[in-house]
């Protein structure tokens, strides 16, 4: 385990603290879908993607079926796909060595592991994904467990931690530069413009496209 | 939801998303960046948190309102720009969006 591992894992903790919240809201929710509370956690250890877990289960429970539930997966995480191809060139090995790597990408990973200039640090990826994952499966345990005691997650806001969690790293991202509240902005629009019309997550992957302002602005170091 | 029905929607969801977050590493190798590219990464972040806090707290599938996440989120905003922690962030955004329910 070393330095930068470590850095990863101590920058990750505030994520890793909303995640297990957010994490405890799942099991909850997958309770309430019928899901046994074990799957609910295998659920959470081998796919570790809170938008898409919470986007299946949203629509098992609301009555609709798995073929919908898995697209709908598919959809919200395919904003992982630019986010892949970012960081592809930044990852060591051969193909099915980065490919196994970029599993470890997870939002608040991709951005702590970004070093601003384009390239990312492998290693605090994984730290930060290492201290992700432990209150992501252990959060989901707690839900299936002790969800009955909390009740109606929303009757406590956990349903607002998602938004503020994404909104805490885009802040973040605001303060590097200039260019990137105006794509901030764009993107915004963006998604505001495309919800209404598309599925969930197409808003979100379009999104990404204002990044390509990034080919017309002039670089500059961050204010 | 039966064990076979779970199983399999665990099955699709982790394979899709193996697949989701893999493509982009497979295809794209250690090789030195061209500077339009590092131009576009570096603007990817705020394009797609921006895009995520907009459809996660004014969505609700396809319909666009506000409710007391949103209020719960903007003052949570307000926290973050001030220099909170993430922390502090996240429990701002959960204890508005709480008491707003609670009186409305």
């Amino acid at each position: 385990m070393n330095a930068r591992f470590r850095a990863g894992m101590r920058a990750a903790v505030p994520f890793a603290i909303a995640g297990g919240l957010l994490a405890t809201s799942f099991g909850v929710l997958a309770r309430d879908a019928g899901m046994p509370g074990w799957a609910a956690v295998l659920m959470s250890a081998i796919v570790f993607a809170g938008s898409a877990q919470i986007a299946a289960l949203t629509i098992v429970n609301a009555g609709g079926g798995l073929g919908s539930a898995i697209g709908a997966a598919a959809l919200m995480n395919s904003r992982f796909l630019p986010m892949g191809v970012a960081i592809g060139p930044s990852l060591p090995g051969g193909p099915a060595r980065r490919a196994a790597q970029g599993q470890a990408v997870v939002d608040a990973s991709w951005a702590l592991a970004s070093d601003g200039e384009g390239r990312f640090d492998r290693d605090v990826l994984l730290g930060s994904s290492a201290m992700q994952y432990v209150t992501w499966v252990g959060g989901t345990a707690v839900g299936v467990i002790g969800g009955s005691a909390l009740g109606d997650p929303e009757t406590i806001g956990l349903d607002a931690i998602y938004p503020a969690f994404f909104l805490a790293l885009l802040i973040a991202e605001l303060r590097e530069s200039r260019a990137g509240q105006a794509v901030a902005a764009v993107g915004a629009l963006i998604a505001f413009a495309l919800v209404p019309v598309a599925p969930p997550g197409i808003p979100v992957l379009a999104a990404s496209l204002a990044s390509l302002i990034g080919l017309y602005v002039r670089r500059r170091p961050a204010a | 939801m039966s064990t076979g029905e779970a199983l399999a929607l665990i099955g699709a969801c982790a394979l899709i998303t193996a697949a989701i977050k893999g493509i982009g590493p497979l295809a794209l190798g250690g090789r030195e960046l061209p500077t339009w590219f590092s131009s576009v990464v570096t603007l990817m972040a705020p394009a797609l948190f921006a895009a995520l806090v907009v459809t996660q707290a004014l969505a609700d599938g396809k319909h666009l309102g506000v409710g007391a996440d949103t209020a719960g989120v903007a003052l949570a905003g307000v926290a973050a720009w001030r220099g909170a922690s993430v922390i502090t962030v996240v429990a701002v955004a959960a204890v508005v969006t709480a008491a707003v329910r609670a009186v409305s």
